[in-house]
């Protein structure tokens, strides 16, 4: 880098990176509960990540292994992009293996391997609140939390079951954590949530324009809400992924033509790669050449 | 065999390459250079600073050229840099009432101490469009010298006469908070509001101001005064003891002066809306006096009824460099939602058909 710009390790300053470790502490010390920080401007936009980014940022070390993941993919463009940010300017080993990262900055998916001790998952949240949608007011929703009034989302659940015949939301399903706590799991497919549940990693949540983080400490129960007679459940495919063959796991679906013809694949883009290279085949997979 | 879309480092960076041949577009063509953006577009350039928070024109400049002309984009990148700049300390308070003024008016008195002056101004201008500004030739202004009169502030003239509430005062205790610094925690003081409405977005504080005018939160406003110039701006340096000069910034102050009945222990008086914005920026300066005068209904014990009125809504919403990512953040790739969404929509269309099949089979 040259002298006109030169940024300090990892682009955040020494201060601000205290003070969202700081952030960070109270959130592991009370689970579940949105600490607010004094986010930055990043030099990717709002909405792109910057909460995850701040909280990498903080937390990263030059000795760290860190992977990138959007949708589950390594290869989405914006993993692509933040990856590279901390490559430049953090000069940090990068990785694409689930099981070699020390720290794993995530966009809407939990990988499919699960994570171990000393393992850190980033979420990049958008929307922290899980009660935004039912109350738009932060000044209410604060005090919905600190009265643990959560009467209102089993409405909302409730109206759901009775309007649809079953909880319609999909993705961003609610969970409450160590029993106190609502929180919002980002963004997430609700396949993902059973993994938040006493996971041996620590997982942080980064909202950068919304000036939140929050955390769950390794350990913590994580139960998503539901009703005695609906249980929660997640989704399931009726056909493994066509490269790897894999079930149990979350899909995508590629649309293969216009006439309605389609195939699902791995959403976590590593764990098929990893399943292919152990010679698992899919249906429309291609055996990988003996090495 | 079609696999799923790689999006990969070459896409990225070809589309940036791409990004560079267009923003510099026909080299036949001379480049602008950052002075003539800072001459000639200057009034762009005063609102990349405003709304990013930073006031240095060359850096705004190179903003707007970066940035292909998107202002949002241009703040987006000041505001950028501006985070990553040490934090010395904070400036003394300017004072309006000293400033060097190029543009001055009130639509309150015909007359006043210092009187009026219109200076750079489109006010008076027929929007026809004049292919002669296209060159060189434009004819030096008629310069005057400058009168020895002072010009104070309208509020303070009427202030002297107890019409116009004084300015706010904060307690002893209270330090002014820093939006830049510290989250916000709703309600606010009227310090971060100002705060967040300087830097807030110029169209969206217009179109609020504008609704406060057609009755969602009326306000009865008059323009007591607008003024622009140049101010200095000192710094307290601790090992000195005393404040040494920085230089000097172009403000735009607006002093909105609003109705209020007075109550049983406030004899009736003006109110005031406040603007105040980097550079010339007088419709931004307007319209943030309308809106912080909305927003002190609170304060006033007027029902909270109007959009403009509501604290919540109005900061948390006027922030383009916030909004427009949060926008624009769509177009990512959202696929493993909207898988999950595909898959219930499938499910619930099963049962619906599978129901409908069976009411017609009894």
């Amino acid at each position: 880098m040259n002298a006109v710009a030169s940024y300090n390790f990892a682009y955040l300053d020494e201060q601000t990176k205290r003070m969202i470790r700081r952030a960070i502490l109270k959130a592991i010390a009370i689970p579940g509960y949105q600490v607010p920080f004094s986010s930055r401007e990043m030099p990717m936009p709002y909405g792109w990540g910057t909460g995850g980014v701040q909280v990498t940022a903080s937390i990263i070390g030059p000795d760290d292994v860190l992977k990138v993941i959007d949708q589950g993919a390594d290869d989405t463009t914006n993993a692509v992009s933040i990856r590279a940010f901390f490559a430049k300017v953090a000069q940090v080993a990068t990785t694409t293996h689930t099981a070699d990262a020390t720290i794993i900055q995530t966009r809407h998916r939990i990988p499919e391997k699960a994570l171990g001790e000393g393992q850190i998952l980033v979420y990049q949240v958008p929307i922290p609140e899980p009660l935004r949608f039912l109350e738009p007011r932060e000044t209410e929703t604060r005090k919905m939390h600190a009265l643990e009034e959560y009467g209102l989302m089993h409405v909302k659940l409730y109206e759901d079951i009775a309007r649809h015949g079953r909880i319609a939301t999909t993705y961003a399903y609610p969970v409450k954590v160590e029993g106190r706590y609502v929180m919002d799991p980002s963004p997430t497919p609700k396949f993902d949530n059973p993994k938040m549940h006493m996971s041996a990693a620590l997982q942080l949540f980064g909202a950068g324009r919304e000036h939140r983080i929050y955390a769950v400490p390794p350990w913590t129960e994580v139960v998503s809400l539901d009703f005695e007679d609906h249980p929660f459940e997640i989704q399931h495919f009726e056909e493994p992924c066509a490269l790897c063959g894999a079930e149990q796991v979350y899909l995508d679906e590629v649309i293969l033509n216009d006439r309605g013809g389609h195939m699902y694949v791995c959403s976590d883009t590593d764990n098929c790669e990893e399943r292919r290279e152990a010679g698992h085949v899919g249906s429309l997979g291609v055996k990988e050449a003996a090495e | 065999m079609y696999v799923a879309v790689k999006g990969g480092e070459a896409a990225i960076a070809n589309a940036h390459a791409l990004l560079a041949d267009r923003r510099r577009g026909d080299r036949s063509v001379p480049a602008l250079r950052l002075d003539q953006v800072v001459e000639q577009l200057g009034l762009a350039v005063d609102r990349a600073m405003g709304e990013g928070s930073l006031y240095d024109k060359e850096l705004a400049a190179l903003a707007l050229l970066q940035a292909r002309g998107d202002l949002i984009e241009a703040i987006f990148l000041v505001r950028a840099y501006r985070t990553t700049l040490p934090r010395f300390g904070y400036s003394q308070p300017i004072d309006t009432a000293a400033m060097l003024i190029e543009r001055r008016i009130s639509a309150t008195f015909k007359d006043l101490p210092g009187g009026q002056m219109l200076g750079p101004t489109f006010d008076y201008t027929h929007r026809l469009l004049d292919p002669s500004i296209v060159g060189d030739d434009v004819a030096a202004p008629i310069t005057r010298e400058a009168e020895a009169e002072q010009a104070p502030r309208v509020t303070d003239l009427l202030g002297r006469q107890g019409l116009m509430e004084p300015d706010g005062e904060t307690g002893p205790d209270h330090e002014v908070g820093d939006l830049t610094r510290e989250p916000l925690d709703f309600p606010l003081n009227r310090d971060l509001r100002l705060q967040a409405l300087a830097r807030g977005d110029e169209g969206f504080l217009l179109a609020l101001g504008y609704s406060t005018q057609r009755g969602y939160g009326r306000t009865h406003p008059f323009v007591g005064e607008i003024r622009i110039g140049e101010v200095e701006v000192e710094f307290d340096v601790p090992e000195l003891g005393f404040a040494v000069s920085l230089g000097r910034v172009k403000v735009t102050e607006c002093q909105m002066v609003n109705q209020f009945k007075g109550s049983a222990k406030v004899p009736p008086q003006f109110t005031r809306g406040y603007g105040l914005v980097f550079g010339q920026a007088e419709r931004k300066a307007m319209a943030m006096s309308l809106v912080d005068r909305a927003l002190r209904a609170r304060e006033f014990g007027e029902d909270i009824v109007a959009p403009a009125q509501d604290e919540e809504f109005v900061i948390s919403h006027s922030d383009n460099v916030q909004a427009t990512g949060f926008v624009e953040h769509l177009k990512l790739p959202h696929y493993v939602d909207f898988q999950a969404e595909l898959d219930l929509i499938r499910r619930m269309r099963a049962e619906h058909d599978a129901a409908n099949l069976k009411e017609a089979a009894e």
